[in-house]
């Protein structure tokens, strides 16, 4: 029986296929349609399209009502579960409610804190890590039982994934913790925002020495800062987001009008600075409530969908 | 010795009494609350510990890990700051840089931080945590 739902993603990773995904900025909306037009702008471009699980800590869209959307619509999502809001009951009832609407990229993250966002009086969970919520949805996927041992009536068909972030300390143990998550079970890693090629580098060399030159899949994550004003509102509110000042500068070097254009050019920069790395399995393009320049960045780089599959 | 050596010893000297002793007094009342009392009189002030009941100390450069406001145990979260400080207090260092340092100046458990360890069981907290580890008759 073939599986209508099987993961392209895990198809293309593991076949070695330069993969792209991006984010999908979920919109403060109560209609289908809202995040659907958005992610249309994306789906010609990606492989697939990462669903955040309400990011910085702000309510937004659910991310499983957001994952069944996305499939009605023929685009493969990948949901991403944080351990911020549920505990572990929480966790692996919604892991196998997602698994029922066709979710089979799931991408486990910490989370933000509660401070970081709009509700900062809110309790938060942590019930789990990012490495044991790993552990739990794997006991999930490879034994088809709840962490209590109680049966499900056949395992899902997941693929686990994971973030890296090589930009910010502890610098050298950020390859390691990589391969932690790997043992714990992630397939494939989606890193923050790269804007330091020379220091993502690093990190991969690490990675390349301690892996025997066989690492799991990495997708860097880049993304095109809209003005030096953005980029610098991103770096001092989002945790885990580091721009060295060259970059902001560079942008400001234009008058406001054509800082979005400087921007999107950064960002290719980037990309083509670490497409051709070894150990670099693809790109993440995280383009907040900017979706339009993802088309930009893509064709400039050569890594439209034809252009990749060559 | 400097004082994460010294912190390892005196776990391994511990280690090496209470892994005779528990096993044999783990059922005993006064045994219990003796070794409560203690982990709070000790624990408490050297590592902020806020017995969680499953010590892993010696697996974290001898830095709590309850210490992170995320109770992460199993590494930094993705948010640390440039300066090494924790994404949600600001003015403290993160504690898995902490524990990461700490881990490479150990002699006997340097690599032990790469372990995963398991989830917590929060019905332990309140509890000892040398008693958990030691008491189903464990020896090592």
């Amino acid at each position: 029986m073939t599986n209508k739902h099987a993961s392209n993603l895990a198809q293309r990773l593991e076949t070695g296929l330069f993969t792209v995904t991006a984010e999908v900025t979920l919109p403060d909306s109560i209609e289908k349609e809202a995040l659907a037009s958005r992610a249309h702008i994306l789906e010609p471009y990606c492989d697939a399209i990462n669903i955040t699980d309400s990011t910085g800590a702000v309510p937004h869209f659910s991310n499983i009502a957001a994952a069944s959307i996305l499939i009605e619509n023929n685009i493969e999502p990948i949901i991403q579960f944080s351990c911020r809001d549920r505990n572990r009951i929480a966790t692996q009832a919604d892991v196998i409610g997602a698994h029922a609407m066709g979710v089979r990229n799931i991408f486990c993250v910490t989370g933000d804190g509660v401070q970081t966002g709009d509700h900062p009086e809110a309790k938060a969970v942590f019930d789990l890590d990012s490495v044991t919520l790993l552990t739990t949805i794997n006991h999930l996927k490879t034994t088809g039982k709840f962490l209590s041992g109680r049966k499900l009536d056949s395992k899902p068909d997941l693929f686990l994934g994971a973030a890296v972030n090589p930009f910010v300390p502890p610098f050298e143990q950020r390859a390691l913790r990589l391969l932690k998550k790997h043992r714990a079970g992630a397939s494939f890693f989606q890193s923050q925002y790269c804007f330091d090629i020379s220091r993502f580098e690093s990190f991969l060399l690490l990675l390349l020495e301690l892996t025997n030159g066989s690492p799991p899949p990495v997708l860097v994550g880049v993304g095109p800062l809209r003005s030096a004003r953005f980029a610098r509102w991103l770096r001092e509110n989002v945790p885990g987001v580091a721009i060295p000042d060259h970059i902001i500068n560079q942008i400001e070097k234009y008058p406001e009008k054509e800082q979005q254009k400087a921007g999107i050019e950064a960002c290719v920069k980037i990309v083509e600075g670490v497409k051709n790395l070894t150990g670099v399995a693809g790109i993440h393009i995280m383009a907040h409530n900017w979706e339009s320049s993802v088309s930009e960045i893509v064709e400039a780089t050569g890594l439209t969908k034809t252009g990749r599959n060559n | 010795m400097n004082k994460v050596r010294l912190l390892e010893f005196t776990y391994l000297f511990c280690l090496k009494i209470l892994s005779r002793l528990v096993p044999v007094l783990s059922e005993k009342r006064p045994f219990i609350g003796f070794m409560v009392a203690s982990e709070k009189a000790f624990k408490k002030p050297l590592f902020g510990c806020q017995m969680c009941g499953q010590c892993i100390l010696h697996y974290t450069g001898m830095v709590c890990p309850m210490g992170c406001p995320k109770n992460l145990r199993n590494g930094p979260c993705g948010g640390v700051r440039g300066d090494g400080n924790c994404e949600i207090k600001p003015n403290m260092k993160c504690t898995w840089v902490r524990a990461w340092d700490n881990s490479t100046q150990m002699m006997v458990f340097t690599e032990s931080i790469e372990e995963i360890q398991t989830e917590l069981d929060h019905r332990l907290s309140g509890t000892s945590a040398w008693i958990n580890e030691l008491g189903g008759g464990n020896d090592e």
